[in-house]
């Protein structure tokens, strides 16, 4: 019992920083209609950056994620300009899906060069031991607590910034039509180059949790949890803040449960297979809006 | 401008020509020793990527349709077939084994595509290139954590590691895949295959039922109004599609002796890489495919020298691609600046 | 008995009534218009008559089948063939080819035919191309054959769109604002189109319309909707003289 407890912490502590990142990924997609498959590795980007910062250099953790955080938020704001903006308009949407892989590519191969494909060892950033409840019985990891912690700020703030400020408001009304927004006054361009900062910022953060979590780093670590944020964020409904908290939770727990009871092999096809069964069931996802083509 | 469209039939000689005439000029290097043994090695990979490319142009380019789980439907190509291949070794001639594993992976593959194909082809754009890449995730992983074999108390299969009885042969080994296959696959019957495949492709096209998957692409609503079975065929192009990347699956197994459901092989990865293939040789442009197939596999490996930096110049080299042919501006731009010399190079 | 026959039709979306109780009777061979104000659920007519939405209540016969609750697919097949108010071609193929898959359904020859390009394959291929041409022919098409549809002008794509729908051999031809968008001339040249195919055809044509010129000029009964009820019905000259039409029209 005990143990099914701690498993179950554990697995929405993962599904937190699923949340994080899908999060970012529903925000981006919400407002760009893109796939963005570079998102996972602005995580492991920003896991490199604090890897610097903390354990090479010794700073400060806080002061670490908050300067990776500014290095992710750049990236984002960059490659956005220079990839992904004149595509905007392409013909077809693959184009910007393509050149999202090519910048998936980059950043790999990036990392691969400054940093070579050994994984390099990550001092968590949290020093904190944990607690012990039920006479030791049942012991969590600091980390796994600052984690919930920390998205359940995160999910507060992001709501409380879309629904209360004007760059938030802005934020919907691009997401729901860009033509429109632009009548009304909306810089579209400054609106998309926000939402890509706050996702990218978010990823950083996601990215400290991670490699804090499963304490090594190498240039290929965003690639499967950005794979599965996204597919947290698409069972959510995509589009949706709430759906991707309540996505990347289910995910969390599921793999973390399926590891330990059914087969670690498997736990990733359980995963996918939840997917499959939730979008058979509601095509565009828990929360996700239904839009039927006109005539 | 009005675009005139170039008669179906033509074009597709000339892409019969061109695998025919790569073949003829690889054989010609071979004689005359100028093909390294390296570059040789690359031709079995070089076409079943072509034809994986081909498969899956088929259904992003003439069904509409993203998908990102071919790589699953190798997988099955793959494991099924070198399964057969592997227990039948010795027991069959070459050639005729080769022909065997054809069929059962190309149409276990075809079985797998139509199954799946059920469930997905009712889900739309995004979602439904989410859910296939699940589905090649799940058929990767299943394949790489089952242990199947056969011994004299008959055939076991399980998720756990298990003994055999006496006489006996593990098949799939779990993570360690199937051992011994036998390389039965070459470059000539690749190519074959490739030709094959481009007929079964280009004569759907230019058929009713190709055109009643291509009006499901342009408009599903006008094409329902006249009368076409959009689900008929749908599943229909999927499935041949399908087919095909069992079938490439099938040669990439007789290609080595070693065959393992890692990402490396078998991953979303392989399927976005066949995107990148795909949507750079021309969406619908089936030759369009064989040809960036063959330049963007080459291309690595020509920057082979430069090693360590080739995988980043050739991001870069995507990216740059990608916003010349599709950004706005840069079509805009191209019309202006190469309107002397129209037709050769804008497209 | 009459060609279309439709009882009691009503649809509701979230508790609007789109439409209404509403009937009709088209008699074989009949131009017939349906007007009414924006809104006023024409479009949702057709729709329920092509099956793209079920009613809720209510009947619709065909030449004396009852063809209620069918999918758009088998209506089609039924005799029901339409065009749309947004033009909707299959702009990625080439003129020719959007009116060979109007033919679908016309021409069959199985997929080892279209694998092996028999006999069968190559003369069925060769009746539906000359069937298309003939088709392309009538609306003045035949020399943009090969050209991608979205490249022809406006006034070419409505009428592709008429031909493509022709090609599926229907009882009844449905069209939903044929000169949306065109100019006098153009409409004028409409005019005859419709009045072509409707003699060299022998069709029956409900259409919807607002250009006025177009609907006195070629509609010989009217059906006004508003807000989805039938205001009036009858002969065009009758219906256009109605003082609840012209009110509808004109506001108070």
């Amino acid at each position: 019992m005990m143990n099914f407890l701690t498993y179950l912490i554990n697995g929405i502590s993962l599904g937190s920083i699923y949340a994080i990142i899908a999060l970012g990924y529903t925000m981006v997609y919400g407002i760009a209609k893109m796939l963005n498959f570079a998102h996972g590795d602005v995580i492991m980007i920003g896991g490199y950056l604090i890897y610097i910062f903390a354990s090479s250099l010794g700073l400060n953790p806080v002061l670490s994620i908050v300067i990776a955080m500014a290095g992710c938020t750049c990236l984002g704001i960059v490659t956005e300009k220079i990839a992904y903006k004149p595509l905007r308009n392409a013909t077809s949407n693959l184009a910007v899906l393509i050149t999202a892989i090519g910048v998936s590519y980059f950043l790999q191969n990036f990392a691969l060069l400054v940093f070579g494909a050994n994984p390099k060892a990550f001092t968590s950033v949290v020093s904190w031991e944990g607690i012990s409840l039920a006479g030791d019985e049942l012991k969590i990891q600091g980390v796994t607590i600052v984690t919930i912690v920390v998205s359940l700020i995160i999910l507060l703030v992001l709501q409380l910034f879309i629904n209360k400020t004007r760059s938030g408001q802005a934020m919907l009304a691009v997401s729901e039509d860009k033509g429109a927004a632009t009548l009304m006054g909306i810089d579209v361009n400054k609106t998309i180059s926000l939402t890509f900062a706050i996702g990218s910022g978010l990823a950083a953060i996601a990215g400290a949790l991670l490699c804090s979590a499963y304490p090594t780093i190498t240039p290929y670590t965003g690639a499967m949890p950005g794979i599965k944020a996204f597919v947290a964020a698409v069972l959510g409904g995509i589009g949706s803040i709430p759906g991707a908290m309540i996505g990347g939770l289910l995910l969390g727990v599921v793999e973390i449960l399926s590891k330990r009871y059914i087969s670690t092999q498997l736990a990733d096809a359980i995963v996918f297979g939840i997917l499959i069964i939730i979008l058979l069931v509601k095509p565009t996802g828990l929360l996700g809006k239904n839009i039927q083509e006109k005539v | 401008m009005l675009k005139k469209l170039s008669k179906t039939s033509r074009r597709d000689y000339i892409t019969y020509g061109i695998v025919i005439a790569f073949y003829l000029i690889v054989q010609l290097f071979k004689v005359t020793g100028l093909l390294s043994s390296h570059m040789e090695g690359l031709l079995v990979p070089l076409t079943y990527y072509s034809l994986a490319a081909v498969s899956l142009n088929l259904t992003v380019g003439i069904l509409g349709e993203l998908s990102l789980g071919h790589a699953g439907f190798m997988c099955i190509g793959a494991f099924s077939a070198s399964l057969f291949s592997v227990y039948t070794k010795g027991l069959l001639p070459g050639g005729l084994r080769f022909f065997i594993a054809l069929l059962i992976g190309t149409i276990l593959a075809a079985i797998f595509g139509f199954l799946i194909g059920i469930p997905v082809l009712r889900l739309k754009g995004d979602y439904l290139a989410i859910v296939t890449l699940a589905f090649g995730e799940i058929i990767k992983n299943i394949l790489a954590a089952v242990y199947f074999g056969y011994d004299e108390a008959g055939l076991h299969i399980s998720f756990k590691s298990f003994q055999l009885q006496g006489e006996g042969k593990m098949l799939i080994n779990g993570a360690m895949g199937i051992q011994g296959t036998p390389t039965d696959s070459n470059f000539t019957i690749a190519v074959i295959l490739l030709l094959l495949a481009l007929v079964i492709i280009q004569h759907l096209i230019g058929s009713r039922d190709g055109r009643a998957i291509m009006s499901i692409r342009d408009n599903r609503i006008a094409a329902e109004s006249v009368g076409i079975n959009i689900t008929k065929y749908k599943m229909l192009a999927f499935t041949i599609s399908a087919a095909i990347a069992g079938s490439a699956g099938v040669l990439f197994s007789h290609n080595t002796s070693t065959l393992t459901a890692t990402s490396t092989y078998f991953g979303y990865n392989v399927s976005i890489m066949i995107l990148v293939y795909v949507v750079l040789g021309g969406i619908g442009n089936i030759r369009g495919s064989i040809i960036a197939t063959t330049i963007l596999y080459a291309l690595p490996e020509l920057l082979r020298g430069l090693n360590t930096y080739r995988m980043l110049i050739y991001s870069i080299v995507l990216i740059a691609i990608m916003l010349f042919n599709w950004a706005p501006k840069a079509i805009e731009w191209r019309k202006k600046n190469l309107s002397s010399i129209k037709g050769r190079f804008a497209k | 008995m009459a060609l279309l026959q439709v009882d009691n039709l009503s649809i509701s979306f979230g508790g609007l009534r789109a439409v209404d109780d509403f009937n009709l009777t088209i008699e074989k061979g009949e131009l017939y218009g349906l007007i009414g104000p924006n809104g006023a659920g024409k479009t949702t007519v057709f729709n329920l008559l092509t099956g793209v939405y079920q009613p809720n209540e209510g009947l619709i016969t065909l030449d004396g089948q009852n063809i209620t609750g069918k999918s758009t697919i088998e209506i089609n097949q039924c005799g029901i063939a339409r065009t749309f108010q947004n033009i909707r071609l299959f702009k990625d193929l080439s003129v020719i080819d959007n009116v060979k898959v109007g033919l679908h359904n016309q021409y069959h020859y199985s997929f080892m035919d279209t694998m092996l390009r028999t006999g069968k394959y190559r003369r069925t291929e060769k009746e539906i191309t000359e069937k298309a041409c003939a088709l392309l022919e009538v609306f003045g098409l035949q020399d943009e054959k090969d050209f991608l549809s979205s490249n022809l002008p406006y006034g070419k794509q409505r009428k592709l769109e008429i031909a493509r729908a022709l090609a599926t051999n229907p009882k009844l031809l449905l069209l939903d604002e044929p000169a949306a968008g065109m100019n006098p001339n153009e409409t004028g040249e409409l005019m005859d189109t419709i009045a072509f195919v409707r003699k060299n055809f022998d069709m029956t044509i409900l259409l919807i319309e607002h250009d006025m010129k177009l609907v006195s000029g070629i509609c010989e009964k009217l059906t006004v909707l508003n807000f989805g009820r039938v205001l009036c019905q009858g002969k065009t000259s009758d219906v256009l003289n109605n003082p609840e039409v012209i009110t509808a029209y004109l506001g108070e």
